[in-house]
């Protein structure tokens, strides 16, 4: 085949957006032409998003940004009109004050019909005027609401759902105050066991297939489909199969009612109680964003928070159920000097002496990398004064193509950054054991590992003079300290993580944490600087803002100006 | 149960599957000819349509599930289908029916269709079956019965098999 040389382009300057202007509820909007599908290619804008963009949202089931567009559910009707051409012509023909003449679209076999078009499948067209308002678009939204309750089992009362629910709100919204229905309902089957992690009430779904969708288009298990006719329709798995994939919860998230439901959520928390905090994912290196929800200091669930640069709109189950061992009861909840229930202030004046006698070279340290980034860049500090070896624990695991990293720790790039380790990560620990070995070392601080597990055993450990743990369970290394200092899950305080594609992310906190336990950037600042000549910025912020001056990758970042979705920086 | 297709039927149906652009459009006529074969469709059936046509078995279970002609259990030698839309229904449908049921000791209440314990008789309800000038109509198997009375009932009950 001829070699064909592709010209580069004359001008790089982008093509200017092609727009179309139409008229929202009588608001004259100007749209692009087109606007990236569920996988982000472009596509004729639709009448939904033309009207979103206008600021009016018009009320949808089966319509959902990251999906395939199916049209099933007809929720998103409206009335619209076009501008009248003149068929010779083809120009718009004028009213008498000039304006162009729009013609309702009606019905062709009943003009006195409007005829609405489902906004969530119909590309807009110059001069198309979309009615989200009017009274034939209200009343398509009452039919479609009491055709939707007609077999629906209004058992809100005992319904997840309920607080957050489409059909509640929409009936709120557009339906009628009262039903029409006298017949006798259809039952469905109730209580499905889905899958291990779902249990479906096919009496709650209005079959809007986006659960679906989702396993098929979105996770790639097409495990889920319709089974029966008419108003038996059931969403159903085949016989004998689980709905078991890694994603299956998220099908929860999307599915506007009741139908799907969490077994881990279930019948545990009414969903108005929750306090929602935006925070991270830690069980693997992508970092998926999540919303917490919390009451009264006791976490309920995770929930995946957009983020086109990470999650998208998903996240997995495995990471989404990773919850339950923040409230263990077994948590550290008291410091410690030398198996002694001790305080802060104790502990860590004498802490700080003891490390102030500290020869150079004598100190090393542990620190997991699934501690914050400003955590880390203390314990960098820290580590500096003493000329300290520093190193992480690697943690891997197999990357499954989606969402789910090989890296199972949630900072490893922070980590790096912060300069904990370089080269390869772990290599370092077996020459800090042959350190503590040799008596060289004589100080080690451990944050968020079991270094037992890793090569550094217990007689090693006890052969140290000073060994400063900080964690957040127990393990055969806090039992080993001299001082515990114990720290708190990433739900019970704020920072950032760096993520495998190098972007920094911040969180925040959810819920208290147990005991005497503190957030370890709080008891890190203290050590750095002894307390004393603060050097150190006693908040957050502040940390993050010094720590971003002393580190090139962050150089321009601000604690106050990271949005929600976070910031990329070079690895 | 081991499911065994034979292989002739097996070659049909793999020509079959190939006059369609899509494998899946083929769907439909690979449950007939199984059905037809087995007299039901069995889930290994249905497992080994969608291997087949490449389509996961839930998407087989959806068109087994739609299409009330499509069985899921093995039914009598002798199938029985009473007509219920409006002109049978008006010249007596229900009555035929329920002495069909009362002769086979089958629940004349149930309306779901029936299949005597010796795996003689099935008995059902269907939708119109084109032929109601001659109402009630009843379809046995492959041949059309019109103007049914209880006698004709009752002789088409002794000729089952
Ligand atoms: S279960 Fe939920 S998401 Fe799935 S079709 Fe029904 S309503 Fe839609
Ligand atoms: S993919 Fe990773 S970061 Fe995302 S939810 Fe799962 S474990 Fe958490
Ligand atoms: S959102 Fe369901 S038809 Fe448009
Ligand atoms: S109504 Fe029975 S054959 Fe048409």
């Amino acid at each position: 085949m001829p070699a064909i040389a592709t010209a580069a382009p004359a001008t790089s300057v982008p093509p200017p957006v092609e727009t179309v202007t139409v008229k929202v509820n009588g608001r004259t909007v100007v749209v692009p032409k087109t606007m990236p599908d569920w996988q982000g290619k472009p596509q004729l804008t639709t009448m939904l998003q033309a009207a979103r963009l206008g600021g009016v949202e018009i009320p949808h089931y089966c319509y959902h940004d990251k999906l395939p567009v199916v049209g099933n559910c007809r929720m998103c009707l409206v009335e619209f009109g076009t501008p009248v051409m003149n068929s010779a012509t083809r120009k718009p023909v004028l009213n008498e004050d000039g304006t162009p003449k729009i013609a309702r679209s009606v019905l062709p076999y009943e003009p006195g019909t409007p005829r609405g078009a489902i906004t969530c499948a119909t590309p807009i067209s110059p001069g198309m005027e979309i009615y989200a308002d009017s009274p034939a678009t209200k009343q398509m939204r009452e039919a479609v609401l009491e055709f939707l309750l007609i077999n629906h089992p209004l058992d809100c009362p005992i319904c997840d759902q309920a607080g957050e629910c489409k059909l509640q709100e929409y009936s709120v919204q557009h339906g009628q105050a009262t039903s029409e229905f006298v017949e006798t309902k259809v039952h469905k089957p109730k209580a499905v066991d889905l899958g291990p992690r779902i249990m479906l009430d096919d009496e709650r779904c209005i079959l809007c297939t986006r659960c679906i969708r989702f396993t098929k288009d979105i996770a790639g298990d097409d495990a889920l489909g319709i089974v029966n006719r008419g108003s038996y329709n059931s969403v159903a798995a085949y016989p004998g199969r689980k709905f078991d994939n890694n994603y299956s919860l998220n099908t929860v998230d999307i599915c506007p009612v009741g139908a799907l439901t969490s077994k881990d959520f279930r019948f545990k928390m009414r969903v108005w109680f929750l306090k929602e905090t935006r925070s991270l994912c830690t069980s693997c290196g992508t970092g998926c964003n999540i919303v917490i929800g919390s009451r009264e200091d006791t976490i309920h669930r995770f929930e995946p928070r957009d983020n086109a640069a990470v999650n998208s709109s998903w996240m997995c189950d495995s990471g989404r159920l990773n919850y339950k061992w923040i409230g263990r009861p077994d948590r550290l909840r008291d410091v410690g000097v030398r198996g002694e229930r001790s305080t802060w202030s104790a502990a860590l004046r004498e802490l700080h002496a003891a490390l102030a006698q500290a020869p150079m070279g004598s100190v090393a340290i542990i620190a997991g990398a699934r501690q914050t980034t400003e955590e880390l860049y203390l314990l960098k500090r820290l580590a500096e004064r003493f000329g300290a070896a520093t190193d992480s624990v690697p943690r891997t695991g197999a990357a499954d193509g989606f969402l789910v990293a090989a890296d199972r720790n949630c900072n490893t790039q922070g980590a790096r950054l912060t300069g904990i380790w370089s080269g390869t990560m772990g290599a370092q620990i077996p020459r800090i054991a042959e350190g503590i070995r040799t008596g060289k070392v004589r100080t080690l601080l451990v944050f968020g590992e079991d270094v037992t597990r890793y090569g550094i055993g217990e007689e090693l450990l006890a052969s140290l003079e000073t060994l400063v743990v900080s964690d957040i369970l127990p393990s055969a290394t806090t039992r080993a300290a001299h001082y515990l200092l114990p720290g708190c899950a990433a739900a019970e305080k704020r920072g950032t993580f760096v993520n495998v594609k190098g972007r920094l992310q911040k969180f925040l906190k959810a819920v208290e944490a147990p005991g005497d336990a503190r957030p370890e950037w709080e008891f890190l600042s203290d050590l750095v600087e002894g307390g004393v000549s603060r050097k150190v910025p006693a908040t957050l912020e502040g940390v993050f803002n010094q720590m971003v001056r002393e580190i090139p990758a962050f150089s321009g970042l601000e604690w106050a100006r990271i949005g929600d979705t976070g910031a990329a920086v070079p690895l | 149960m081991s499911f065994v297709i034979p292989k002739n039927l097996e070659a049909e149906l793999d020509e079959l599957a190939t006059h369609y652009p899509v494998k899946r459009s083929a769907s439909l006529m690979f449950l007939h000819a199984l059905q037809e074969h087995f007299g039901f469709i069995s889930n290994d059936a249905a497992e080994w349509t969608a291997g087949k046509l490449g389509l996961q078995p839930i998407h087989v279970y959806e068109l087994i599930t739609f299409y009330p002609m499509f069985r899921q259990e093995p039914i009598g030698r002798t199938q029985v289908k009473v007509c219920r839309t409006l002109s049978c229904a008006l010249a007596g449908a229900a009555g035929i029916r329920e002495h069909f049921c009362r002769k086979l000791g089958l629940d004349p209440h149930a309306h779901v269709p029936q299949t005597t314990p010796d795996g003689r008789f099935t008995v059902e309800f269907v939708e119109c079956l084109a032929a109601c000038g001659s109402a009630p109509v009843v379809l046995v198997n492959e041949s059309l019965h019109e103007c049914v009375g209880k006698g004709q009932a009752d002789e088409i009950l002794a000729r089952g098999k």
